[in-house]
């Protein structure tokens, strides 16, 4: 138990269709980033718990590309995306999309900055194409709800 | 419910409404007083209030002749909620990765060639 860290703390402007997420870690910036890089040490932490992940993509370089699939017992949840910009332990920008949705993507830019005395903090910047798009992934988690919430967009497309 | 949040949803998708909200979160005014700011009717609010009020988020006392606009705050409560469970998922997540982390430390670090090419 890392006592000394903080907790995740979340932005989500009510006009602008962002959603920003900023935590602390107790490692030096080159293992946080490692840790998103690398598949085998992503796979033990992205995937929401109780959930399995499968890597079938993961380059995480500039120009690179992802996918991946978590399954529960109600079936698969497909993601993809590509590595717009991997520059080592300073910043990552990667497009993101959920297969049930190909139409939908948001931009991501995660930056680290080393805190100094190997600490690190990630600031996440997820863009979507609309307030409402945004809300929507509020509202559903993005994880386990991912369905549900674009079911709903389906529904509130359909008018 | 679902019905619900999609009304709520797509109340809000219009900057206008956004606007007319945000400015009653801090008291009740009439459709009049809403409509001040705006270089649009006063039917337009009126129909801008009525999206706002099928979806739950405002209400109109049927009392009073001015019949003032009412923040519904209990919807609010209900995306504070949201936001606070997106928040929860995302600390659970890197705690997932504290984890990882510390036992990094502990395991060889494996090369990156990458970044050793580009270093020197």
């Amino acid at each position: 138990m890392n006592t000394t860290t903080r907790e995740t703390t979340i932005a989500a402007d009510p006009n602008a269709p962002t959603i920003i997420i900023t935590r602390e870690f107790d490692a030096p910036v080159e293992s946080v980033f490692r840790a998103h890089v690398e598949p085998e040490l992503v796979r033990r932490w992205l995937g929401p718990r109780g959930l399995e992940m499968d890597i079938d993509r993961f380059d995480c370089e500039t120009g690179g590309a992802y996918r991946y699939t978590h399954r529960d017992e109600n079936g698969e949840y497909r993601f993809y995306g590509s590595f717009h910009e991997v520059r080592p332990d300073e910043r990552i920008v990667q497009t993101f999309t959920f297969e049930g949705f190909p139409d939908g993507v948001s931009l991501e830019t995660m930056t680290f900055t080393d805190l100094g005395d190997g600490r690190t903090r990630i600031d996440g910047l997820s863009f979507y194409d609309s307030v409402e798009t945004r809300d929507l992934v509020l509202s559903s988690g993005m994880d386990h709800g991912v369905r549900e919430g674009y079911e709903r967009l389906d529904e509130l497309l359909a008018g | 419910m679902d019905d619900q949040l999609s009304r709520v949803f797509s109340a809000l998708a219009d900057p206008t409404r956004r606007d007319m909200v945000a400015r009653l979160t801090a008291a009740d005014a009439t459709v009049n007083e809403l409509a001040e700011p705006y270089d649009v009717s006063v039917q337009a609010v009126s129909k801008h209030l009525k999206v706002l009020e099928e979806a739950g988020l405002v209400s109109r006392s049927r009392e009073a002749q001015r019949r003032p606009v009412h923040l519904e705050a209990e919807v609010f409560d209900l995306m504070t909620k949201w936001i606070e469970r997106y928040r929860r998922r995302a600390e659970e997540r890197y705690r997932r990765l504290d984890d990882v982390l510390a036992e990094m430390d502990t395991e060889q670090p494996t090369p990156r060639p990458d970044s050793e090419r580009g270093a020197s």
